[in-house]
């Protein structure tokens, strides 16, 4: 663990989760994102059928209820005796037929719930979500360059934007579903790896303290020196964290499922790239920039 | 001084697990009740998603409406929902966007057309010009089942009481509409633009109370009564989304998450005396002492605890301790390099103090905006999460050290002991 020279190796540390990334990708282009109804509009119904079935008979009674133009998505949920069935809006009367129709069928405690939005609300909600993000990033931008400095503030960033897409491309590879819990999952992995990242370049701030270039003094060394000296607790926090969610995911009812998986993921990602990506990038930058000044 | 140190050791020991008591098991002290965080009437509200219900969303169809025009909004649904009986009923509002959540109600449309409807109620001659207006003309609707008039079948209707210079106009209406040719001598009676009814007029009517009939069964008579009665919405609202939750989906959501969490403080415990020793027990005390104090927090602000809350809280679980590892990997440093413990505890406080200040205040700026972003699972989780954040660093710094220096006192003579 002593020797391991991050920042020379920074582009190779790298590959890992750009490998993440392009499958996520792959599964993005031949499977897409499965978008809930919050963000895209339409009706999501959980139902009960109280033992195994087939989708396809779920998606038939929809059909034949509500016409071709529900367009029903059936998915198992659970422990496959429940199903969540994903269609496009429809009017209230059309609704109230077929959750009599899937009561007839399934029982009167089939229904467990409903959800409609309207596209437009899901197109809000969409953007909001968005929009939140991005001044969250920049608010905590802002104050990293003030307790910091600029070069950490981006590098931060950098490091950032490699978690955001892995955790996009773990949405993508599990098709675990994208609504407001996807945004909460998404902004605790901001908080969680700006967080680490934080404490890490903390340690290196408090090391550069006794650089002096002149004295023949390698950036590089200090940095990694710093992310080593720093290990002990990114490691310990990373498995506090992961307790609690992994704990989550395991007894968890299926939507706190949804949101644990991911954050699993998105913890591991977030310690990985505060320590391979953040310093040892901006270690590599400080360094161009001593050198320049030497010359 | 070792006695002094024992004795407030063990008294905070007590003090967490009394904190935990009265947080999850509650108090009874001379007329002074509380059911701990779990008190149906006194602790967590139980949000839509764990207890079942409607959540609504409605949009104002006016660009930019005012505060106080969605103060009426918001008036004249907590009218209709008093009137309808849901009294749980809770409301909240984000610019135009009013979301309104009606626990253990599963008629969502219903609930929908109630409180959705503009409820603009007019009088109109055969002309179409309106005679009286259900805004300023009337003074009261109730709901009666009864003979209408002395020759009718019983059936449901509603009364309406009219103001003073009301009964006035109608009166003028009456006469005019009783002189017109037959067809035309009418007066009808129109809720958002569709007539109920259109009673013929005989004769002049000089009267404080009017009646409406229609095809009503009691509970339509009912549910237009009380919206006469709530008064009218100042603009049109459209429904933008809607969710139904069956009691029995949430119902396990709860004490699943609660176990995980139990189990999970209990493991951290573990990991935090396996890795930090005498330390680590210390931090397991502060940590006792943090779930007592979220437990009380939540339940004494009566959260409105939704799943992506327990996400929150269960999150914060273990990051709670990230500020004691902090601490204590500098400690450990420190007395690595040679310092006595005294030393140690102190500059490994010192030195960790920055980092646990920003690492801490970058994720509170965060729930800050997630809690501005006004949407509703996300708020629940910025709150609690941020809650976490801000108790976490009290219980982990200030509880901590104070733990710490009695500790110390206790003059320990075997680093490992101590912490590692």
């Amino acid at each position: 663990m002593k020797n391991i020279k991050y920042t020379e190796n920074r582009v190779k540390f790298l590959l890992l989760p750009i490998l993440v990334i392009v499958v996520g990708i792959v599964m993005l282009f031949t499977r897409g994102f499965n978008f809930d109804t919050e963000f895209v509009g339409g009706i999501r119904m959980q139902i009960n059928v109280g033992s195994d079935f087939e989708n396809q008979e779920i998606a038939d009674l929809v059909t034949e209820v509500a016409g071709e133009v529900a367009a029903p998505v059936v998915q198992k949920i659970g422990d496959g005796t429940q199903a969540t069935i994903k269609m496009s809006e429809l009017d209230d009367e059309t609704k109230t037929k077929l959750e009599a129709a899937i009561t007839e069928k399934y029982g009167e405690e089939a229904v467990m719930s409903v959800n409609s939005a309207s596209a437009s609300f899901g197109a809000q909600v969409q953007r909001k979500a968005l929009i939140y993000t991005i001044i969250a990033i920049l608010c905590i931008l802002a104050y990293i360059a003030v307790r910091f400095e600029v070069k950490s503030a981006v590098m931060a960033v950098f490091a950032l934007a490699i978690n955001v897409l892995v955790m996009m491309a773990v949405y993508a590879i599990t098709y675990k579903p994208l609504n407001t819990t996807f945004i909460a999952a998404m902004l605790t992995v901001v908080g969680y790896s700006i967080n680490n990242t934080i404490v890490i370049f903390d340690r290196i701030r408090e090391n550069m303290r006794g650089f002096n270039a002149k004295k023949g003094h390698d950036v590089a060394e200090f940095v990694d020196r710093s992310i080593n000296e720093s290990m002990g607790r990114t490691i310990n926090t990373t498995i506090t964290t992961l307790i609690t969610v992994i704990l989550l995911n395991i007894l968890g009812v299926n939507s706190i499922k949804d949101f644990a998986f991911p954050l699993i993921a998105g913890v591991i990602a977030g310690a990985y790239t505060s320590i391979f990506v953040a310093s040892p990038f901006w270690a590599a930058w400080k360094k161009a920039e001593v050198e320049n000044k030497k010359q | 001084m070792k006695k002094k140190s024992a004795l407030l050791l063990i008294l905070t020991l007590i003090i967490a697990i009394a904190l935990n008591w009265v947080a999850f098991v509650g108090f009874d002290v001379s007329g002074f009740k509380y059911g701990g965080m779990f008190d149906e009437e006194r602790g967590i509200r139980k949000g839509i998603d764990l207890a079942g219900g409607s959540v609504i969303s409605f949009e104002a169809s006016k660009e930019n409406p005012t505060e106080a025009e969605m103060d009426i909004v918001e008036a004249i649904f907590n009218a209709r929902l008093m009137n309808a009986g849901y009294t749980e009923a809770r409301i909240s509002r984000n610019g135009g966007q009013i979301t309104v959540e009606i626990p253990s109600v599963t008629d969502t449309d219903e609930a929908a057309s109630l409180l959705g409807s503009t409820a603009k109620l007019t009088f109109r001659d055969a002309d179409n010009n309106i005679v009286l207006d259900g805004a300023t003309d009337i003074k009261n609707a109730e709901y009666q089942f009864g003979q209408a008039s002395a020759t009718s079948a019983s059936e449901a209707y509603v009364q309406l009481t009219l103001t003073t210079e009301a009964v006035s106009k109608f009166a003028d209406a009456t006469r005019k509409a009783a002189a017109e040719s037959e067809g035309r001598n009418y007066i009808s009676i129109v809720m958002d633009e569709n007539e109920i009814s259109r009673p013929s007029v005989k004769e002049e009517i000089n009267s404080e109370t009017c009646i409406i009939q229609g095809d009503f069964t009691p509970e339509t008579a009912q549910q237009l009564a009380n919206q006469i009665k709530s008064g009218q919405l100042p603009f049109e609202l459209t429904t933008i989304s809607k969710e139904t939750i069956g009691a029995e989906l949430g119902a396990d959501a709860l004490p699943t998450s609660m176990k995980a969490a139990a189990i999970g403080i209990i493991i951290i415990m573990l990991f935090m005396i396996i890795m930090y020793r005498m330390c680590g027990l210390l931090a397991s005390i502060a940590m006792a002492i943090y779930v007592g104090l979220i437990a009380l927090v939540l339940g004494l602000m009566r959260v409105n605890l939704s799943l992506s809350g327990i996400a929150g809280i269960i999150t914060s679980l273990g990051m709670a301790v990230d500020a004691n590892v902090i601490i204590f990997e500098r400690m450990k440093e420190e007395l690595k390099n040679g310092k006595t413990v005294k030393a140690s505890v102190e500059s490994g406080f010192n030195k960790a103090f920055s980092a646990i200040l920003d690492s801490n205040v970058t994720t509170i700026i965060s729930c800050v905006v997630l809690y501005l972003s006004g949407i509703g699972t996300i708020r629940g989780f910025a709150v609690t999460l941020g809650l976490g954040v801000v108790i976490s660093m009290f219980t982990a710094i200030v509880v901590t050290k104070f733990l710490l220096k009695q500790l110390v006192r206790f003059n320990i003579k075997n680093r490992k002991l101590f912490c590692a």
